[in-house]
């Protein structure tokens, strides 16, 4: 069994991320930046 | 509410229904009405993955638990994006390459039809049990509303969302899923924007932001590694990303969601959609219950706040009893709002040291005000099964939002139940379906016949959970009692797909009893370990690994001979 997904499938139509990694990427900075933002607000207030 | 409320309520929820039937006339085959007509935009998809989590549980109970347990619940959702990118890069090609209607068919290809089954069973009686909880919701609010018992209102929002459904099926749901959406969000930035702007007299959002932080509300990351605490760090980056990879990845109810997408592409933006929003929109509606608890340490809310309980226990002879604890929680409450002035004022005077005395004082009398809430939960229920933090959203909205948009807000969860409820009756009458009657028991009859009996299945699972809600009474508040029912399944269901895709040697058989295996140890772990040793979220990491383990070993054993089939 292969996952390989059709060719044009592969494009993720965004200017700045070009491939699905890139777009994973994306996520996971996110995501950091969101943990690092609540760990802030727990040291701030609590 | 008055006349208006009810007029907007009537208006935004018909009108919901009505687009989705007139959206999707005509278009029913068996396929698109279980799967969609896979012309679904990315932006549709990740909506409609996200409202389907998102149900009127989540608006809610999320606020009731931001209000008891503070802002520490949005750990449970640092798994997400980690699964979803997961899904995004091996469950998703595989489910569109296969051209799946239901995951479970993977089972199917992959070991057996027993191991199909046994999925899809799984996922049945989970889906069951959770769309009995998921229609708690709406009946709370009908019930704060119109001043009728539970149960009562539990029968009739549940017997609307089966019609709806069983009449509109998948591309109904996802027609009016967006709109739902909006009137959603509309309606908690509202709720956010007026708890904000009606914070109590000479409150300012830093003496807010103190006051919570100071009472424990804002500790919204813990990194103890103690397995007791159900919301930590760990938790939720490693035992909640197995539950979010069972429920995004293996739960029919959102495979459904996202096989809907014209491509690969759509689906794999949707799911990163809520990748990227759903931390951030957990985080806000955790902060609204923040807010309403500040609110209410100046305000004084009722002892309980399901008062229909209330009263109807008052009704039973223990009405002296429940006035002495409402006088006793007065009092305890002036107490209360005092030692916070206190503080409030020593800390615009600049004195720390009067400010941290206020704020210890602060916390004792906050402790006695607790202590007497636990009183009169006791007294409604003397076995503590039940739970009014479901109830403090709906009590503020009513007794603070101007009418039209009380009956905006009370629409907006009716929304949110009818996307969630339809989304989960749809997928348990398409498994249903797919997985058991075709296969078993009807292998060759037409489309017709296959749409009819999925409709039928729709409403026979409708029918099952409204009665489950009847018999239910719940300790927990419903969005925890959402996730610890799916955390006893959800392994299972998982690992059967991991060992699926990972592990290639393992087949069929010992997947089977793998599973079974693994179910047992969960449902013993939940009945025989108490949660503050081992908390619910590490049943998923658990239940996958004891299935992944006994399967190996099973198949060890058999040391089956057969090359393993390929998909």
């Amino acid at each position: 069994m292969t996952s390989d997904p059709k060719p044009s499938d592969e494009k993720t139509g965004f200017p700045g991320l070009r491939t699905w990694r890139g777009v994973y990427t994306f996520v996971l900075i996110t995501f950091a930046l969101w943990i690092a933002l609540l760990v802030l607000l727990t040291r701030m207030f609590s | 509410m008055n006349g208006l409320d009810y007029t907007i309520l009537l208006i935004t929820i018909l009108g919901i229904a009505a687009y989705g039937t007139w959206h999707t006339r005509g278009r029913h085959t068996f396929k698109t009405y279980l799967k969609g007509s896979g012309d679904t935009h990315w932006f549709v998809i990740g909506i409609s993955v996200m409202a389907t989590q998102a149900s009127a549980v989540t608006f809610l109970s999320t606020p009731g638990q931001g209000y008891q347990g503070g802002l520490g619940f949005v750990q449970f959702y640092f798994g997400m994006p980690i699964a979803l990118i997961i899904i995004a890069a091996v469950f998703l090609p595989i489910y569109q390459k296969l051209n799946v209607i239901t995951a479970y068919e993977y089972l199917g290809q992959r070991f057996d039809l027993k191991t199909r089954l046994l999925g899809a069973a799984v996922f049945l009686l989970q889906r069951a049990l959770g769309a009995g909880l998921t229609i708690y919701a709406p009946a709370i609010v009908l019930s704060k509303v119109l001043d009728w018992p539970l149960n009562a209102t539990i029968i009739g929002s549940g017997l609307v969302v089966v019609i709806y459904t069983a009449t509109g099926g998948s591309d109904a749901v996802n027609a009016t899923q967006k709109y739902q959406f909006a009137v959603i969000f509309a309606g908690m930035i509202t709720a956010f924007v007026l708890l904000l702007v009606h914070l109590p007299r000479g409150l300012t959002l830093s003496d807010t932001l103190t006051i919570a932080g100071g009472m424990h509300k804002l500790e919204a990351v813990n990194f103890s590694p103690n397995p007791g605490q159900r919301y930590t760090f760990w938790s939720g980056l490693i035992a909640a990303t197995f539950l979010m990879l069972a429920y995004f990845g293996t739960d029919q109810s959102q495979v459904q969601r996202y096989l809907t997408g014209s491509s690969v592409r759509e689906s794999r933006l949707g799911l990163m959609f809520n990748a990227v929003f759903k931390i951030p929109m957990q985080f806000f509606i955790l902060a609204i219950g923040v807010l309403l608890f500040v609110t209410y340490q100046f305000e004084r809310p009722p002892v309980y706040f399901d008062q229909v309980a209330w009263n109807e226990r008052a009704a039973q002879n223990d009405s002296r009893a429940l006035r002495d604890i409402d006088s006793r929680f007065t009092v305890a409450h002036d107490r209360e709002k005092q030692e916070l002035q206190a503080w409030v004022d020593a800390r615009h005077a600049g004195d720390a040291a009067a400010a941290s005395a206020a704020r210890s004082a602060a916390l004792q009398a906050h402790d006695q005000v607790e202590s007497i809430r636990k009183e009169a939960r006791l007294a409604v229920d003397p076995n503590d099964k039940r739970n009014d933090t479901d109830y403090i959203f709906i009590t503020y909205i009513l007794d603070h939002f101007p009418h039209g948009l009380i009956g905006l807000l009370v629409a907006t969860f009716f929304a949110a139940a009818l996307s969630a409820k339809s989304a989960e009756l749809n997928a348990l009458g398409s498994a249903t379906t797919v997985d058991f009657y075709k296969p078993v028991f009807k292998p060759a009859a037409t489309d017709r016949h296959y749409l009819r009996a999925s409709k039928a299945f729709t409403i026979f699972w409708g029918c099952v959970s409204i009665t489950f809600a009847l018999c239910l009474s719940l300790a927990e508040n419903l969005i925890q009692a959402v996730n610890i029912l799916g955390s006893l399944f959800y392994p299972v269901m998982l690992s059967l797909f991991v060992v699926g895709f990972f592990l290639r040697p393992i087949r069929g058989t010992a997947v089977f009893w793998g599973g079974l295996v693994a179910q047992a140890a969960v449902l013993i772990l939940f009945f025989t370990v108490p949660d503050n040793r081992i908390s619910y979220p590490w049943y998923n990491v658990i239940g996958c690994a004891v299935c992944v383990c006994v399967s190996a070993v099973i198949q060890f054993v058999l040391r089956s001979a057969a090359p393993a089939r390929t998909v």
